[in-house]
């Protein structure tokens, strides 16, 4: 099996499975007990928080239960807590849906959303960012590596903007974090990462912040100094601390991407919809006329597994509001398939893949 | 042009007469004990001044860090050594004044041509680095007395040195200087400040802690570790007794009326303390005591407290206000620590209406009835003694 659906999800890797068994075993206490067992639970938690601070450079590390939840505690948790400066919002129209959806609540509860558009490139013009500034912007959330495209966002670019201005940037960085590096002195005031894209667990998340303080979503105990009440998973904890350590970016991904380029382009009813400069470990591309779902199920016969534009939303029956986005032409819009590549990618797999797609497209083509 | 020196100015010590050079000495060896961790550094003592040398630029990032918190330093300011041409010593200037804040700043150039083969003359230096620090940056002025930043060249034989950037010490004296006291470690906020305070002054530390378990949490135990390792970063290291307290603590229950327990209390903390202190040759006992805070810090309950030790007793928080002294724990980093919600063993037997005048004679009568002299060379010797900074063992390393 070849399995080129990691922005899906990823296969955890075994030294992460390890920390989780071992903390799970050894410190199953509960960190906020007195007692010794629930002390040692505390200083393996906050080790963990260090080392991860360390990692990210940022002050403040708390655990979540995904990327779903990041987005949402630094969405609706940053709105309440700074809504007496202003009630305005900046975002764009690629964003996941973890994002989306906060948005639109906060429409609902009064707030004002201005959604930049992308075009072809994928990602923000600047120039329309400036524009949309305004004296109560409070927040700009805008993703780095898109799910569907690879498309990258100029996130230093636009933390340079905001400088000066009283909004904070919130940047979704579940697709990109151990891929696509961020810029050390142009960070975002809040990040948003997820461990099983990085070969970690499920339900594991982070949010990630520096000089903002949001208000808490989940309500409770107070754990984790208020911000998201809860008994902490230690063990999950332990492991996404792990899965950050052992993640190194794969030059590779780079020349694969162009082989894969170079490959697509000798079809001529194949369209590359990843933009040039994208992230190199997600390829996006659109068969004429021909729906995605069948490409994948096609592909999937021979053993080779892709996804339609995002796992996320490949269940709905509509055109993605990614790919709606990028203004295709229509007979494409509905043929898109995406491939991306992980840690347990290699060379041989990218050359199956070329094998498995020339026979399927023979097949679909002959029908 | 690299940075690779560090030019260091002495606090006090540059007044000191015959002792001067010990407190050098010292000095030099606590800046090679907060370093240890980095590679070889090379010190030169002078006479008023000091150089720190490493080979490697990152070594010497960390030094500038980290040299803020060692004590005997007025102020420090890093090299930037050049080769001998106006154009490199012009883009040097530039570089090192860019890391200042500039708005609305003074600021002057000086020389000193010690390479008297150097082929520029003085005012032909001057002239060159002065303008072109002010064609880059145009905010500032110039001014000749007083600037607030002095931009000063040194042209020797191989190379020119320039320092512009001068960054404040922690001012006191070299720690090991003023001999050795042991400091009474509750856990609050006041004791580590007492610490620092007498650190500042260059008295080594040891500490000395009071546990009660089960009265006293492991947790709270934590907290006196984690202090003792943040009062180990200025310099120098300290080692901590603890005291196993719960059965001289319960037999002053037993025997002393209620409203003087707190008085007894601390007479016995204060005998274990002389106790400690005869073991480990230290010269005084650090208190945090603050004068009024609490019903033991009246001046009756001092005396009555201190009657059992001919000991110096050193209060240096004792006309503190509360404000100052969170203050100064906030500064060194020990307040968040000392705030975590763990009761120590002070004040867990604090009865409802301790006596804020306690008699010395009454004290005295009741604990007259007890051997406590035994149970407290007992819990002398029953004391566990940790060394700070503790090695860093990264405890979860396999695991993270």
């Amino acid at each position: 099996m070849i399995y080129l659906d990691n922005s899906a999800t990823t296969k955890p890797k075994k030294e992460v499975l390890e920390t989780f068994m071992k903390a799970s075993e050894l410190y199953f206490g509960n960190p906020a007990s007195l007692h010794r067992i629930g002390n040692d639970a505390e200083n393996l938690l906050e080790s963990a928080r260090k080392q991860i601070a360390q990692i990210l450079d940022m002050d403040n590390i708390v655990f979540t239960s995904g990327g779903t939840e990041s987005n949402n505690l630094a969405i609706l948790g940053t709105a309440a807590a700074y809504a007496h400066r202003g009630r305005h919002i900046i975002s764009s129209v690629t964003e996941h849906a973890s994002v989306l959806k906060p948005l639109e609540e906060l429409e609902n509860r009064g707030f004002e959303v201005t959604r930049l558009s992308v075009g072809s490139s994928g990602h923000i013009d600047l120039e329309d960012l400036r524009n949309a500034l305004r004296s109560d912007t409070i927040l700009v959330t805008v993703m780095h590596v898109n799910n569907e495209t690879g498309a990258v966002n100029p996130i230093a670019e636009i933390k340079k903007i905001l400088k000066g201005t009283r909004s904070f940037l919130h940047t979704d960085a579940v697709q990109s974090i151990g891929k696509v590096p961020l810029d050390p002195v142009n960070m975002p005031d809040l990040l948003t990462l997820s461990a099983h894209k990085l070969h970690g667990l499920k339900g594991s998340g982070i949010l990630a912040f520096n000089g903002v303080e949001p208000d808490a979503i989940i309500l409770g105990g107070g754990q984790e100094s208020g911000y998201r009440s809860g008994t902490v998973p230690v063990p999950l904890a332990a492991a996404m601390a792990k899965t950050l350590r052992i993640t190194q970016p794969n030059p590779e991904f780079i020349e694969w991407n162009k082989t894969l380029r170079e490959f697509f382009s000798s079809f001529d009813d194949i369209m590359v919809i990843s933009p040039e400069n994208a992230a190199s470990h997600i390829l996006s591309v659109a068969m004429k006329g021909v729906k995605g779902e069948i490409l994948v199920s096609g592909l999937q016969e021979e053993s080779v597994i892709v996804s339609t534009s995002s796992a996320c939303s490949s269940k709905n029956k509509q055109t993605s509001h990614v790919i709606e986005s990028m203004n295709m032409p229509p007979t494409y819009k509905d043929g898109v398939i995406r491939i991306s590549f992980g840690a347990f990618t290699d060379r041989q797999d990218i050359i199956e893949f070329q094998q498995a797609f020339k026979k399927v497209h023979g097949i679909i083509k002959g029908v | 042009m690299k940075t690779n020196q560090i030019l260091v100015r002495y606090g006090e010590l540059s007044t000191k007469g015959k002792n001067r050079s010990s407190f050098i000495g010292r000095l030099r060896d606590n800046i090679h004990h907060t370093f240890s961790d980095l590679g070889k550094l090379q010190i030169k003592a002078e006479r008023d001044r000091m150089f720190i040398n490493s080979d490697s630029e990152e070594d010497m990032e960390k030094v500038i860090a980290r040299l803020p918190k060692v004590f005997g330093i007025q102020s420090f300011s890093p090299v930037t050594e050049t080769e001998l041409s106006l154009e490199a010593m012009q883009t040097a200037a530039i570089a090192l004044v860019g890391k200042m804040e500039l708005q609305g700043k003074s600021f002057k150039v000086s020389v000193r041509r010690a390479n008297k083969d150097f082929e520029l003359q003085k005012p032909e230096i001057l002239h060159g680095i002065g303008s072109a620090v002010l064609r880059a940056y145009p905010e500032l002025s110039v001014q000749m007395k007083n600037p607030d930043i002095e931009l000063k060249v040194e042209i020797r034989e191989k190379a020119a040195y320039m320092t512009a950037e001068v960054i404040k010490g922690a001012g006191g004296l070299p720690i090991g200087a003023g001999g050795k006291a042991l400091l009474m470690l509750s856990g609050g906020l006041d004791s580590p400040v007492a610490g620092y305070h007498m650190l500042k002054r260059g008295v080594r530390l040891e500490l000395i802690h009071f546990f009660s378990p089960p009265f006293t949490n492991e947790r709270a135990k934590e907290k006196v570790l984690d202090l003792a390792e943040k009062l180990s970063e200025f310099g120098s290291s300290v080692n901590l007794h603890i005291i196993p307290f719960t059965k001289l603590q319960q037999e002053v229950h037993k025997q002393v009326p209620d409203n003087i327990t707190m008085t007894s209390t601390r007479r016995m903390m204060m005998r274990v303390a002389d106790k400690v202190l005869e073991a480990t040759d230290s010269k005084a006992i650090i208190t945090g005591e603050s004068l009024g805070q609490v019903a033991s810090q009246t001046l009756e309950s001092l005396y009555a407290i201190n009657a059992v030790t001919n000991t110096p007793v050193l209060r240096p928080l004792i006309s503190s206000d509360k404000l100052e002294i969170i203050e100064t724990a906030m500064q060194i980093g020990t307040h968040d620590i000392s705030i975590r919600p763990y009761e120590d063993c002070c004040t867990i037997f604090t009865p409802a209406n301790p006596k804020t005048k306690p008699k010395l004679d009454k004290v005295e009568y009741y604990e007259g009835f007890v051997a406590f002299e035994e149970m407290i060379q007992e819990a002398v010797d029953e004391r566990e003694i940790i060394k700070f900074p503790r090695p860093k063992k990264d405890e979860f390393e396999d695991i993270l």
